[in-house]
């Protein structure tokens, strides 16, 4: 085989890194170069340097160590029984790639992955091996999140942590059914000791010890996951449920959620579908109603499957018109967080608002509400949805015509 | 009228002055007018009318971060709105962050849009490499802010690049970042930087990364203008990859699946080679093996793993608890969360030493409700209990154990088929349905659970007092066992 160029390299692994959404740089721990003994900045929120035409965010140099994998999961590109070409990074040429834009201001830093080689160890030790180099030779101070190889050494997997800001792993399926038929080698068992065991060093490293030294910090972004949508019969409820469960077991700061795509050399196991994007879209909506607006997955999943045409909170609304509408200078911030087109902020901005006099239906817009989906749903001085609240035609106001769904 | 002429470099700390200094003088907003640019000769140098009161301005740190944003913006009313906000803040007519306010709402506005462009400023200066002559290698750029925001923007790149000299020049200010030292100046010349070798990679990495499959131009050109494009050395590949697009996605859809490559059946042989390390079965490694993936009861299902038990395999003495707890579920081990604790320390002062114990639970997977982000402890059930007992009994069968020590009711319940009436029946032996002695007390989690403090206390004497009997118990039914084998 000729020897493959930098770049020949940077193309095919790049290409088969992309299946993977997270692409977060924001949190962890503050650092900085300012005293001129390193190079990069960290902490705070994330910047994303450039998008793509899929209007994903491009925030790191993502990218994997390998794509020679000895997995065969269905849904990957890199499956071992998939033809697409292959290639290596040497550790040199991943440290290189990721100094290089970093200086250029292209990226904040590095998300590495990888195919399975030989064994668990041998590819995490590899990985460890390039952040390591990243830190300690070249004083590097971006962000770095790796992803962790299921079943590699609590060793490994402990110096990982060290360099890395923010550790993940993929559950991959909503249920472990759908795992074990589509990706025979990976256990879900394995996957969720793997990701206690950072939960379990993350809590201990935050610890200190009775001289009051604080330890060494482990994975200060916390971890995350992914979940394919789409690859198996799973409905929306069992992956909220799922995604609900992780959140409480490990401490999750995310999980992503990611639209089964069309891959180059699809397997025969599984034909490939057009992208389900709304409904990523929608479990997204729905996974920040669980996390920041006290919503239970029994709540907004009822039916099973998300509304496609209205949001999930405005879908929870319609069905409980009976709680509506809300009195805007009375209601208690559970009931502000569940009126369609109040965000989070809105509610912050109103409850501050409250405390210095009425707040008037004009005043709601500047607050940043959204007030074509709020008003049917509230009342404040100078407005009264009247019968709006409770029209049988109300839905249709919010959904788009039906010709719009032929395109999804 | 009284003008004030702040300077292009600095003018957000020379308003700042400025406005202290006027309102200390008690000059009306009306009186003054703004502008940035050079001071002309004294033409307008009129001492400006006193007529207001004079006013000593204290604002929140908050609300001086909020006027410094807005300050930044490029309307050019944007000094004598914060003059006059300022004024109203600091009489109290006014509470910052009143978004009902029109001026209010406009300052809050317009700093939020600073915000973005200083946001973007971050995301979008391209640097590219220029010779230097120093160890420090050397970078600039050429930038078009839509604000005046250099002067804020720049101490982040001045934190980030420590290590490296740099230049950003935009339209009207550039910022120079030499040895260390973070400078400012008015921009004398607008050529942009030469390209560099690298600028191709990063162009080969944004096509790759890129997925034909999921294309939504709309939410890329909303979080990436076109107004900064020409600036982007990636820009100029977006066209082609959003033409090209439905047809590389339509020819993945529309390929059939090859036959897998030679090295799949290699892998696969190698994959199959037999574990190297079979537990011989009958043993108690063979059983916890079996057990990883018990699937008896739905408990599998939430649960990270099996907590099985562990100690000597030979043990005299047994402990069955309930089931694992939140830290249990996470390490694999029994008895190490905050109940596991309390066991240790009264065992030990009972005088009875873990190392010797085999110590398991009734269920062995953690059966909890979630919470937001938290697991709430759930009993299991009877059903769950009586599951997991396959598991209990074969434990059993390898340990056999002189004395089970069962704490509290379910463990009670599926040694001796009843949990009622647990604290009239603690510190008392009962015998197992195959007539092993088993001896009873309460879970040490009950003790944790007790509110009053005091009671807390004398619940852990009276369980340590239960341990001691327990090992008490166990001593005689060595020595009789020893006196039977002799």
């Amino acid at each position: 085989m000729t020897k493959r160029t930098l770049s020949e390299k940077l193309a095919i692994l790049s290409d088969a890194a992309k299946y993977d959404a997270s692409c977060a740089s924001s949190g962890g721990q503050r650092r900085g170069s300012r005293d001129g003994s390193g190079l990069g900045s960290s902490g705070g929120a994330g910047i994303c340097h450039a998008y793509a035409p899929d209007g994903r965010c491009i925030s790191l140099l993502k990218i994997l160590m390998t794509n020679f994998c000895i997995y065969d999961c269905a849904y990957c590109v890199n499956r071992v029984s998939s033809r697409v070409e292959r290639a290596r990074f040497s550790v040199d040429e991943v440290v290189r790639l990721t100094i290089e834009f970093y200086r250029r201001n292209y990226i904040e830093g590095l998300f590495l992955s990888s195919g399975i080689i030989r064994s668990p160890d041998d590819t995490m030790a590899d990985m460890v091996r390039i952040a390591r180099t990243l830190r300690q030779q070249e004083n590097f101070r971006g962000y770095i999140h790796l992803k962790t190889i299921p079943d590699a050494a609590p060793e490994l997997i402990d110096e990982a942590g060290r360099w890395a800001d923010r550790l993940s792993i993929n559950v991959e399926m909503p249920t472990e059914a759908g795992l074990t038929r589509l990706a025979p080698e990976k256990s879900a068992t394995g996957i969720r000791k793997a990701m206690a065991e950072v939960r379990v060093r993350r809590e201990a490293s935050r610890e200190r010890s009775h001289t009051g030294k604080r330890k060494a910090r482990f994975a200060p972004a916390g971890q995350s996951t992914q979940v394919i949508v789409g690859a198996d019969a799973a409905d929306d409820r069992a992956i909220l449920t799922q995604s609900s469960t992780l959140y409480a077991n490990y401490q999750l700061s995310r999980v992503y959620y990611s639209a089964f795509s069309p891959i180059p050399d699809a397997s025969k196991n599984l034909p490939l579908i057009r992208p389900p994007l709304l409904r990523e879209h929608r479990l997204y909506q729905a996974d920040w109603l669980l996390r920041f607006y006290g919503f239970e997955v029994g709540e907004i999943a009822q039916k099973g499957m998300l509304d496609l045409e209205v949001d999930p909170k405005l879908a929870w609304a319609l069905e409980h018109r009976a709680a509506f509408p809300v009195d805007v200078n009375r209601a208690p911030k559970e009931m502000l967080l569940r009126v369609p087109g109040f965000g989070t902020k809105t509610v912050a901005r109103i409850l501050a608002a409250r405390r210095h006099g009425a707040v008037r239906y004009e005043g709601l817009a500047a607050m940043g509400a959204v007030m074509k989906n709020a008003k049917a749903f509230i009342v404040a001085p100078g407005w009264s949805p009247r019968g709006m609240t409770d029209d049988a035609a109300l839905k249709t106001r919010f959904a788009p015509p039906p010709e719009q769904l032929s395109l999804l | 009228m009284h003008q004030v002429v702040l300077p292009v470099i600095g003018t957000v700390a020379a308003w700042r002055a400025e406005a202290r200094r006027l309102a200390a003088g008690g000059v009306p907003p009306e009186a003054v007018s703004w502008r940035v640019g050079q001071a002309e000769a004294d033409l307008f140098a009129t001492q400006p009318p006193a007529t207001g009161t004079p006013r000593q301005i204290n604002l929140s740190r908050v609300a001086i971060k909020g006027l410094e944003s807005a300050l930044c913006h490029r309307d050019p009313e944007r000094f004598a709105r914060a003059y006059a906000l300022v004024l109203r803040l600091s009489q109290g007519s006014l509470r910052w962050g009143d978004r009902a306010d029109p001026a209010m709402r406009k300052v809050m506005l317009q700093a939020k849009a600073v915000h973005r462009d200083i946001h973007k400023m971050h995301a979008f200066v391209r640097f590219r490499e220029v010779e230097s002559t120093d160890p420090r290698r050397a970078f600039a750029a050429w930038f078009e802010p839509e604000h005046p925001i250099v002067e804020a923007a720049t101490p982040f790149f001045a934190n980030r690049f420590g290590d490296m000299d740099w230049v950003i020049a935009t339209p009207a200010v550039t910022a120079r970042f030499i040895a260390g030292q973070l400078s400012f100046s008015e921009t004398e010349s607008t050529q942009r930087p030469p390209a560099d070798d690298t600028e191709d990679l990063w162009r080969t990495y944004y096509a790759s990364i890129f997925n034909p499959a999921r294309l939504m131009v709309k939410a890329m050109q909303s979080e990436m203008p076109k107004k900064y494009w020409h600036n982007l050395p990636e820009a100029d590949l977006i066209p082609n990859l959003i033409r090209t697009a439905e047809a590389r996605a339509a020819k993945m859809e529309a390929a059939r699946p090859t036959d897998p490559p030679a090295r799949r059946a290699a892998v696969a042989r190698a994959m199959a080679m037999p574990e190297k390390t079979e537990a011989a079965p009958g043993t108690m490694e063979d059983l916890r093996r079996q057990a990883q993936g018990c699937t008896r009861c739905p408990l599998h299902g939430s649960a990270t793993q099996i907590v099985f038990g562990e100690g000597p395999h030979d043990a005299d003495l047994m402990i069955v608890g309930e089931q694992p707890g939140d830290r249990e579920d996470l390490t694999g081990r029994p008895f190490v969360g905050p109940a596991g604790e309390v066991f240790d320390t009264e065992a030990r002062a009972a005088g009875l030493e873990r190392e010797q114990i085999y110590i398991t639970n009734a269920v062995k997977h953690f059966k909890f409700s979630v919470r937001g982000k938290r697991r709430i402890h759930q009993r299991p059930n009877a059903d769950e209990v009586q599951s997991c007992r396959w598991w209990l009994t074969r434990e059993r069968a390898l340990v056999r154990p002189k004395l089970i020590i069962a704490m509290g009711a379910t463990a009670c319940q599926t040694l001796t088929g009843s949990g009622a009436g647990l604290l009239r029946r603690r510190g008392t032996v009962e015998a197992a349905e195959d007539g092993m002695p088993v001896f009873i007390t309460v879970h040490p989690s009950y003790i944790l659970r007790l509110p009053d403090p005091a009671q807390q206390t004398a619940e852990r004497v009276a369980f340590r007092d239960d341990l001691e009997t327990a090992g008490h118990i166990l001593q005689t039914l060595c020595q009789s066992a020893a006196q039977t084998n002799a």
